[in-house]
């Protein structure tokens, strides 16, 4: 017993700090924030303060206001990921049998990750001007010169909760679009060739051949797509902040009303957005990440 | 394929392009071929867009940025918006530098133990830890966010650099264990440890000797992924620091918002914020790819 110790010891001791850290600030305050979310401290004062069990998470789903931010932020995500991924496959698909200058494509697709999303929103919130015909600024100005008139249009500052959230989703597409192409590329020149082959030996059109051969061979990448892109979705926040600023009720989803919340200093409410925002992304998360971890385990 | 295992084949597999399809060709013919590129440059069009006008109008007089000349070339070419970003963002920008180095080369170092601990020093409980680590690069951190604050008060820790580095450096460490994990798991052979250990070498030994002469790559790809999602940071930076001690994020926002916006100064400021990680991208570019398969999932 002494001597397995000896053996793997060292290694626990390596992780302990790793596990201590983020025992508490992760997981430590994950708690806090729970506890906060289940009391009564509506302002940003320390000393003691009631339980008030689910109260203001009771609160919350009946407001107005929290539930619009939930749809708005359902509609960003459905928007966001439709758009990335049509763009991210399609560019996968231009790309995947190799054309000359492949790498340029390729880089100039995935630069916009490397910009933060501050700079890129700040762009986009100037691109993104309502005014229209004479005064048109921004991409309604480049309408505007190329005699496309019809696609100027007020983007998120009117109109219906799609048209507005799909206004904010288009920078998110532009940014995440590369990513995705990435992905599939990787995925698509992991298949054996000798699969190709064999359907087009076996007379398959090019159709049929990414249909029934290819595309299967894909729905992993295209799990891991859809999660990763949801929870970004989720997390969404300098963007909206950078385009129409922190107060926009049109386009508040719960990581914006959260730090509004705050603003405000009521931290209990702040604290339940927060759990809430949590909840999701857990769902949709821990899933993958005990897949991904019982997988390793398997290698 | 999970996030995690994408981490360095995928990277190599985009690269791989296919070189050779065998007898039966790769399907396409010449219209096809052309069809394609034709798509693909407009889709390079759409994705650079943005970047021209940015260009431009950074080099504009505020005379010349009305509605009209947006997207036409600057009348006369100043310096002015540079010069007048760069007075305000400066000192922005070193503490950004002076935070991002460090953050990248401290969480990398705790990444790089981790990784080779869980990968090929295994414990009891191993995947358990794994897991534990794991889910810390998911979390909404407005999850943490409140408490965190609160902590940093009553450790009396300086608010600005002090505060954003060690948050950085704590939420760093799931992403690049998980880097360093995935990629020692690939290139270390289990047998060399394991004559090591038959050779008495004990953990410290090993790692010195075997394991950090062939960490470069997985470094590279750490140090990438921190630098940049640390420069990016918005989130941290709103909550936990202010105008006159926080990062270029914040300072962009600073420059781009209020009142009267000097539309050319603000695009000059987008563009030398994103100047440093652009600059990394464009000539460590493959390597940024592995991160970005790891690391899409956090925060």
């Amino acid at each position: 017993m002494h001597g397995r110790i000896r053996t793997w010891g060292p290694g626990a001791l390596v992780l302990l700090p790793t596990v201590l850290l983020l025992g508490y600030f992760v997981y430590g305050l994950i708690a806090w924030s729970f506890n906060t979310s289940l009391t009564d401290r509506h302002t940003a004062r320390k000393g003691p303060a009631d339980y008030v069990g689910f109260e203001n998470y009771v609160n919350l789903f009946g407001e107005e206001r929290f539930l619009n931010s939930l749809k708005n932020l359902g509609v960003l995500t459905v928007a966001f990921i439709v758009g990335t991924l049509i763009f991210g496959v399609l560019w996968a698909l231009l790309l995947e049998k190799g054309v000359p200058g492949e790498s340029i494509f390729r880089s100039v697709f995935l630069f916009p990750m490397a910009i933060s999303m501050i700079a890129s929103g700040v762009v986009w919130a100037w691109l993104l001007n309502p005014s229209q015909g004479e005064d048109a600024r921004g991409l309604n100005r480049l309408f505007e010169t190329l005699h496309l008139g019809f696609l100027e249009n007020p983007w998120w500052t009117a109109g219906n909760r799609w048209t507005t959230m799909a206004s904010i989703a288009l920078p998110a597409v532009w940014q995440l679009s590369g990513y995705i192409m990435a992905l599939f590329l990787a995925g698509f020149r992991g298949i054996p060739g000798e699969l190709r082959e064999a359907a087009r030996v076996d007379g398959a059109s090019e159709f049929k051949l990414y249909r029934h051969v290819l595309f299967p061979q894909l729905s992993p990448i295209a799990l891991s797509a859809l999660i990763i892109l949801g929870h970004m979705s989720l997390k969404l926040f300098d963007l909206i902040y950078a385009i129409t600023g922190p107060n926009q009720f049109r386009t508040e989803v719960p990581a914006v009303y959260m730090w509004n919340t705050l603003l405000r200093s009521d931290q209990a409410k702040a604290a339940a957005i927060a759990i809430v925002m949590l909840a999701v992304v857990a769902v949709l998360v821990i899933p993958y990440v005990a897949y991904t971890v019982r997988q390793e385990a398997e290698e | 394929m999970s996030a995690a295992d994408a981490t360095g084949s995928a990277a190599a597999a985009i690269r791989r392009t296919p070189k050779s399809r065998g007898l039966i060709g790769d399907g396409s013919t010449r219209t096809s071929r052309t069809v394609r590129y034709v798509f693909l440059l407009l889709f390079l069009l759409f994705v650079l867009t943005p970047v021209y006008v940015v260009v431009i109008t950074s080099f504009k007089t505020s005379a010349d940025t009305t509605a009209a000349a947006q997207w036409s070339l600057p009348e006369t070419w100043t310096l002015e918006p540079w010069r007048k970003a760069w007075e305000v963002l400066q000192p922005y920008m070193i503490r950004s530098l002076s935070l991002a180095i460090p953050a990248a080369i401290i969480s990398s170092l705790i990444g790089s133990a981790n990784g080779f601990v869980l990968a090929r020093w295994r414990f009891p409980g191993a995947n358990l830890v794994f897991a534990f680590i794991l889910f810390g690069m998911f979390i909404p951190y407005q999850a943490v966010m409140l408490p965190l604050r609160t902590t940093f008060t009553e450790l009396d820790v300086t608010r600005g650099v002090p505060t954003l580095l060690i948050a950085h450096v704590i939420y760093g460490i799931p992403i690049c264990t998980l880097i360093f994990r995935n990629y020692y798991a690939t290139v270390v052979p289990t047998e060399i440890i394991e004559s090591a250990r038959v050779d008495g070498a004990g953990l410290v030994q090993t790692y010195a000797r075997i394991i950090l002469p062939i960490s470069i790559s997985g470094f590279v790809v750490t140090l990438i992924w921190q630098f940049t999602s640390v420069w990016n940071d918005f989130l941290f930076a709103l909550f936990l620091t202010q105008q006159n001690n926080g990062p270029v994020t914040l300072g962009l926002a600073a420059l781009s918002g209020g009142q009267k916006v000097d539309y050319a100064a603000s695009m000059a400021g987008a563009l030398i914020t994103s100047f440093p990680t652009l600059l990394v991208y464009i000539v460590l570019g493959r390597w940024f790819i592995g991160g970005l398969m790891a690391g899409a999932l956090k925060g």
